[in-house]
Parts: C-alpha cells; sequence; structure tokens
C-alpha cells in the first residue's frame, strides 16, 4: 500500500533542442502534450493512459498525478482504470527503461539499426527486460522530439541524432550517471 | 399511487419508490449492507433480495422500484439462505477478528451474521493480506475488513468531492484503498471521518486515543479538564439507547466528573466568544470595510484543510477566529490557571468533538499552542467518549445531572445552535446586529439558515442593511458557492455573498464523522432540533449576553479583535499543496 515500493520516476523528459523547423514548437512536456491531445474527447481516459505508457513503458506515479488536472480526471479514477486493466503497469519494468523511438521520423533516419543494436549489447528483446531487471527497452511511438531523430528515452533522459554506434556509449552515460548519483 | 402486495399485505406507495422502502411501511425489514439512505444504491451486496412470485425471479430490493400489481415475497427459506450464503461469502474473505474490532457491537455485519445464527466459518477464509493506513492518525483504514459496499467511495468521492478513496483491482482481488495508494496524509483526505460514519463494517473508524486520556486520569499529577462540542450533547444518548436529539449536556458533565476530570467546561463558551470575534470582524469588513468580503468561516478544520489545498485563493476572505473548542483550549491554559492559581503544564486538556478532523487540528500549526504549550492535548469524538463511559461503568441513564465549570463553561443559546449547519451564521448576525444598532434583538431567530438544504442563500436585513449569506454543508457544496465569489471577482462584479458558513459535514456538526453510527437526514434533523429548543428555552440567546464572556473580556481580553484576542484566539492560514485531485 505505500509509495515507497514505486520506484523514482523519470524526471520530465529535457529537450535538446526545438521541433523541426515549420512546426510550431513542441510543449517540452510530454504529460502535457498527451493531456493536450485527450483532454477534449470524452472517455479518452484509457487512450491518454495507453500513451502514456507507451512513452515510459509504464505509468509512472508523477506523471498521473500532472496528467490528472490537466485531462480532469480525478487521481482516484485514474488508478482505478490503471489497476483495473492487466495492460497497464504502474512501475517500471527495469530500472533503466530504454524507450526507442520508432514513429515516422526517427524510423527514416534509422531507428531500427539502433533498436538492434540496444537488444544486441543488453541482451534483451525488444518489450522485454534483461533477467537482472536492470534494463527494459521498448520501442515507443513519436515522443516528440523529431527535430533530433533518431531519439531515444532513458528514464526520462533524451538522447537525440544517435547513430547505431553510439549505443554502448548511451548504455556507458546511464550507468556513469547512475554511479554518480549513487555516491550522493 | 401504485399499489402492490408484500408477503400478503397490499401497500400503496408513490411510483419509484423501492421495494425496500415499500417494505418498510408494512414494518418489514429487509437486510441491507451496501444501501445507506443517504447514498444512492450501489447494489453491491445482494443481501436484500427477494421474490417475484408471479415469476419467480429474484430482485434486489434496494434498487428495484415496485411495479404496480407486484406480487413480492421477503422472506422464506430459500432467500434467507441466498441471504445466509451471502454472509458466509463475506466471511469467507473477512478476518475472524470481532473481538479488538473498533466496530464491534455497533457492525452491521456482525449484527446481520447473528440474526442469521451463523456459529461456524462454512467456507475457507482467504483474507487477503493488506496493509492498514493509519497515516493521518484521524481516522485508520483497514481494507481486510470491507466488504466492497461502496459507501465510503460515494461519500469520499460524490457527497465530499475529495476524492480520497476508492476500488483498486478488479475482481476477487478488488480492495478498498487510498487513490492511487498514495498514503492518506499525503492525500486530498480532510479527515472528515464521513467515511466512518457510513462504513457498515469496522474497515473505517475513527484513531482511538482514549487510552492516552486514561493514563492521564490516573496519574496524580495530571490535572485533566475537558470540554464537549455543542453537537455532542445530542447524540451521546444514542449509544446508551436515547432517541437522537434528546439533550443530555448536565448528564454528559456529571459523566465526566465522575471518570475523574478536575474542570467541566463547554466548547459552547468557546463558541460565544468565537461569535465575539467573528462577529466583530464582519463588522470590521461590512461596515468599516477593512479586510476582504465575503468573510468565510473557519471552525470545521476539515473545511480549513479543504480550503488550504484546494481553495487557497480564499485565505484573505476566511475569518481567523481558531475554533470554539481551541479557543477554551488556550484560555483553559492561561486565563483559568491563573484565575485559579494552577500551574498549566500540568493541566491536561481534552476536547470531546463530533468530529475526526478536529484531532488533526489541535496540531496543525504554531497558533494552536498559543499558550505556550499545546493548547488541546487530545481530542476524542463522541464515539470514543461513548465507550470510556460505558468503560468507566458508568449507568448513563440513572446518573444525576451536574453542572459546568462556568469560567469556561456557561453559555448561550447562540453557542447551542453552533453544531448544526446554519448555526454559526445565524449567532453571528445575532451579534452583528447589537453590534451595529447597540439594540436588543426583538426576534432572534434567522429561520433561512436553518434546514438540510445543501446549499442555503438568503438575503437578510441586519439593522437596515441588506446582507446576503450563502451556508454549504458537506464539502461537495462548496464549490459552486466560492466559484460564484471567484466569478464575481474576476468580473469586477457586485459580491453574491457578504457572509459564508461551511461545514464539512453534511448536517453541520450534528452529523460529524465521529457521532455514534446510523445518521440518516432524520437522525441529523432530530439532533439540530435538540439543539434548536435548548436556545429557545435558555436565558441568554446572544453571545454577548453571557455574563461570563462578559467578564473576561473585561478582565483579561479587554475587548475583540485586541492583540491578546489575537494572540490566543486567532489563527494563519496557508496553502497546502498536495496533488491535484
Ligand atoms: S468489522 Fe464487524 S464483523 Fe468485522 S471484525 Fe469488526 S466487528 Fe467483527
Ligand atoms: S475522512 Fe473524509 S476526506 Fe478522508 S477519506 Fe474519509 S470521507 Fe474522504
Ligand atoms: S471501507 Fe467500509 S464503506 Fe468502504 S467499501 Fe469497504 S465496507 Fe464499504
Ligand atoms: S518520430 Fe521519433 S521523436 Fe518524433
Ligand atoms: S443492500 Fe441491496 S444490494 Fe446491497
Amino acid at each position: 500500500m505505500s509509495t515507497n515500493d514505486q520506484p523514482a520516476a523519470p524526471a520530465k523528459p529535457v529537450l535538446a533542442q526545438p521541433a523541426a523547423p515549420g512546426k510550431p514548437a513542441a510543449p517540452s512536456d510530454q504529460t502535457a502534450i498527451i493531456a493536450k491531445r485527450w483532454r477534449a474527447k470524452r472517455g479518452s481516459l484509457i487512450m491518454a493512459l495507453h500513451e502514456v505508457q507507451e512513452t515510459y513503458g509504464y505509468v509512472p506515479r508523477d506523471v498521473a498525478l500532472k496528467l490528472a488536472p490537466q485531462i480532469g480526471v480525478p487521481v482516484a479514477r485514474i488508478y482505478e482504470v490503471l489497476t483495473f486493466y492487466n495492460y497497464f503497469k504502474t512501475s517500471a519494468p527495469g530500472k533503466f527503461v530504454v524507450s526507442v523511438c520508432t514513429g515516422t521520423a526517427c524510423h527514416l533516419k534509422g531507428s531500427g539499426d539502433i533498436l538492434a543494436n540496444f537488444s544486441a549489447q543488453l541482451g534483451c528483446k525488444e518489450g522485454e527486460s534483461t533477467t537482472d531487471k536492470l534494463w527494459h527497452l521498448q520501442g515507443v511511438r513519436c515522443i516528440g522530439c523529431c527535430g533530433i531523430a533518431p531519439a531515444v528515452i532513458v528514464n526520462g533522459k533524451v538522447f537525440g541524432k544517435l547513430k547505431p554506434a553510439d549505443v554502448g556509449d548511451v548504455i556507458d552515460k546511464v550507468l556513469t550517471a547512475d554511479a554518480a548519483a549513487a555516491k550522493v | 399511487m401504485i399499489t402492490a402486495t408484500i408477503n400478503g399485505n397490499v401497500v400503496e406507495i408513490p411510483e419509484g419508490t423501492s421495494i425496500l422502502d415499500a417494505a418498510k411501511r408494512l414494518a418489514i425489514k429487509i437486510p441491507v449492507l451496501c444501501k445507506h439512505p443517504d447514498l444512492d444504491h450501489t447494489a453491491a451486496c445482494g443481501i436484500c433480495v427477494v421474490r417475484n412470485k408471479s415469476n419467480g425471479r429474484m430482485l434486489r430490493a434496494c434498487c428495484t422500484p415496485v411495479e404496480a400489481g407486484m406480487d413480492l415475497l421477503t422472506h422464506d427459506p430459500e432467500i434467507v439462505g441466498v441471504r445466509r450464503t451471502i454472509l458466509e461469502l463475506m466471511m469467507s474473505k473477512h478476518p475472524n477478528e470481532c473481538l479488538t474490532c473498533g466496530r464491534s457491537g455497533d457492525c452491521e455485519l456482525q449484527t446481520l451474521c447473528q440474526d442469521f445464527g451463523i456459529r461456524r466459518e462454512e467456507l475457507p477464509n482467504i483474507t487477503p493480506d493488506l496493509p492498514k493506513d493509519c497515516s493521518t492518525g484521524t481516522i485508520e483504514l483497514d481494507p481486510r475488513k470491507c466488504i466492497s459496499c461502496g459507501r465510503c467511495v460515494q461519500v469520499c468521492q460524490d457527497k465530499q468531492n475529495v476524492w480520497a478513496l476508492s476500488f483498486l483491482d478488479r475482481g476477487i482481488d478488488t480492495r478498498i484503498a487510498t487513490a492511487g495508494d498514495i498514503p492518506l496524509n499525503e492525500s486530498p483526505c480532510v479527515s472528515c471521518g464521513q467515511c466512518s460514519a457510513h462504513c457498515p463494517t469496522g474497515a473505517i473508524v475513527e484513531h482511538d486515543e482514549s487510552g492516552i486520556v486514561w493514563d492521564k486520569l490516573q496519574d496524580p499529577d495530571a490535572i485533566c479538564v475537558v470540554q464537549i462540542a455543542p453537537a455532542v450533547r445530542v447524540a451521546i444518548g444514542e449509544a446508551f439507547g436515547f432517541a437522537p436529539g434528546a439533550n443530555l449536556t448536565g448528564k454528559t458533565y456529571a459523566a465526566l466528573r465522575q471518570m475523574g476530570f478536575k474542570y467541566v467546561f463547554d466548547t459552547n463558551f468557546g463558541a460565544d466568544l468565537t461569535i465575539l470575534e467573528e462577529a466583530s470582524e464582519f463588522v470590521e469588513r461590512f461596515a468599516n470595510g477593512k479586510g476582504e468580503l465575503p468573510l468565510i468561516t473557519s471552525c470545521c478544520p476539515a473545511w480549513v484543510d479543504f480550503m488550504e489545498k484546494y481553495h487557497s485563493d480564499m485565505i484573505g476572505h476566511f475569518s481567523s477566529c481558531k475554533s470554539p473548542h481551541e479557543m477554551v483550549g488556550a484560555l483553559a491554559k492561561t486565563y483559568f490557571c491563573e484565575r485559579n492559581n494552577l500551574d498549566p503544564k500540568k493541566v491536561f486538556m481534552v476536547s470531546i468533538m463530533p468530529c475526526t478532523a478536529k484531532k488533526m487540528e489541535i496540531k496543525r500549526n504554531e497558533d494552536m499552542a498559543s499558550s505556550g504549550m499545546q493548547d488541546v492535548d487530545v481530542s476524542l469524538t463522541t464515539r470514543e467518549l461513548a465507550r470510556m463511559i460505558k468503560q468507566a461503568g458508568i449507568d448513563f441513564a440513572w446518573i444525576p445531572e451536574s453542572q459546568p465549570d462556568h469560567l469556561l463553561g456557561a453559555y448561550s443559546g447562540a453557542g447551542t445552535i453552533f453544531g448544526a449547519t446554519g448555526g454559526v451564521m445565524e449567532a453571528a448576525l445575532r451579534t452583528a446586529v447589537h453590534m451595529v444598532t447597540g439594540e436588543k434583538l426583538g426576534k432572534v431567530e434567522f429561520e433561512a439558515t436553518r434546514g438540510l438544504k445543501g446549499i442555503k442563500e438568503a438575503t437578510l436585513n441586519v439593522a437596515g442593511h441588506e446582507v446576503r449569506i450563502a451556508i454549504a454543508h458537506g464539502l461537495g457544496n462548496v464549490e459552486m458557492v466560492v466559484n460564484k465569489v471567484r466569478e464575481a471577482k474576476a468580473k469586477g462584479e457586485p459580491l453574491p455573498y457578504h457572509f459564508i458558513e461551511v461545514m464539512a459535514c453534511p448536517g453541520g456538526c450534528v452529523g460529524g464523522g465521529g457521532q455514534p453510527y446510523g445518521v440518516t437526514d432524520e437522525v441529523r434533523l432530530a439532533r439540530a432540533k435538540g439543539l434548536y429548543s435548548e436556545d429557545t428555552a435558555g436565558v441568554w440567546r446572544n453571545s454577548h449576553e453571557n455574563p461570563y464572556i462578559q467578564e473576561l473580556y473585561r478582565t483579561y481580553l479587554d475587548k475583540p479583535l485586541s492583540e491578546k484576542s489575537h494572540h490566543l484566539l486567532h489563527t494563519h492560514y496557508k496553502v497546502r499543496p498536495t496533488y491535484q485531485r
């Protein structure tokens, strides 16, 4: 029942640069984007939560709390829905959740190879977690960072303009940052 | 009107009447567990099944309206068997813990199991091991004892608009929980206790603190003092077989003295004092233009908490007055001790309240320690006091009446009616008129403030001025009133109201979350009637006529809103961020 067993949710993604020229600047907040897309539509709570899960691999607590007022659905109701359907996860499936964008822009810029490289280097298939539950790998729909495609989010941190060869580097960076955080 | 037959007797009822209510008219009691008279049916439990004789079908009596010409049967061996099976199924997912349960002896599930003569657990027990939530220190949630009736969810979400409770998971795993499993003390919960007052079982009960009080009563160094809130006197009797509304003030004083309290005060005195301060605030704002209008009452801690969490833009409108029992607490450890040469450090102040939220109010900020120490040490609910009286072996029905200690115990009728919705408004208006005109009011009643309508609005003539008031009870009714104020302010239009009273519990404190179980509108009205009759019968009908209040100002506080009053009797508010529900 306590919240303590909830792993810390990823902080909101920090975007390296605004959206592609010609398009309105993307709001720098995934939750706001999702909320805006579904707010006006009746019965769209499930769709909104679906999209949150696709983006983060699960529905992090802070995203759910932020989403509630933005789509006008009480937190209590959101969790009624989240726990009603087996499909939804309310905790992270791995310590580090790697979301490789497979949206159109990223796909055209080679996200397939990036996903494949992650899969090879982490030793787990897309949609699955490593046996030690340290890593979870997933392909997700457009994450609103098309300007820096191909993009990957790891626990809320965005990595852009990746080349397949950068994958090892991303993994190292994540581990180094985590080790540094653990020291503090 | 339509007619139907129940158990062979013809009954005439208005169309739309449920089978349950129709049967009541024939003195037939159909058992219920999920249906509560305050609430819409959830049709969750099925214990109310009856049979439609014409087609043999089973119907749920709580949610099925009678159709013209229906021929119904409410009890036969098969129906009773179905009900028994439902109880056995519930028992199989319920801990067998009656002996240590806070609800034992007054539990709807336990009572039915008794009535049905259940003497054995027929099915293997599969109660899940779910942790309790005791995080608020006011109410305690034990989801293992939940029978999934849905009453508390409806109360918290629809009636109170707080949304701190909900069902999580599905099917056999469905469980009552705090919203999103976030602990109650980090949730929007305002500790109103309405969930506990509506729960049929011991799944939600008040946090019992009577043990601390017993210990202090045994401590030779402690000077135990106590006060009782207005609404307690007209409800405590229900725990001893009296009808709701029976005014048992004198017996309650006597029982408290017998239990060992050295001095017995009355929160009604504090209510009179609140009125002097609050009416002065109103007159300052209304007549002298000092401070924001409308003025909003602040004596309900659940409302204060709700406002600080969700309507903090109203802070400027709030009366800075503490609630009456906090005023009495502050004075008990200053004024009273000084007058009686007592060491305030030894004084242990207990409040008996109809309310669970008062348990958190006594520590809500540093103003609650204005005497230099915590002003009220423990706040007990009416239910806890009833148990203590029983434990002390006091025959409540026969105990001769006693008097309070008048210095902080004498009160006017205006103080008494504080316990009902509209009562604070009415009491304040009586004194406000006097403050503006200096005259004695001919007719003291302001009837527009009374009754159980969720939002009461009126334009009253107060000393020749037009005063627009609004009274809301049940937190679900607050939004509309507050939004009207917001809108008018935003548009620069004239204010919709000058004075707003809010009480979190439906019916006001008489319907408080810590009152004896079984509350319905009928009970709320009966309790309120008990208060209004005491007001009518009293010598003083206005707070400013209370000679002990006059003495307090003359000898100690100087005048309402004086520096000393501000220090002891007023408080501050702050924004309390929580997640947006
Ligand atoms: S809730 Fe009722 S039945 Fe359950 S343990 Fe408590 S008294 Fe017994
Ligand atoms: S105490 Fe009031 S606000 Fe808190 S859970 Fe119960 S009904 Fe909801
Ligand atoms: S906690 Fe009580 S009121 Fe709420 S659903 Fe369970 S049994 Fe019903
Ligand atoms: S397609 Fe990858 S960020 Fe938009
Ligand atoms: S009382 Fe009718 S279904 Fe529960």
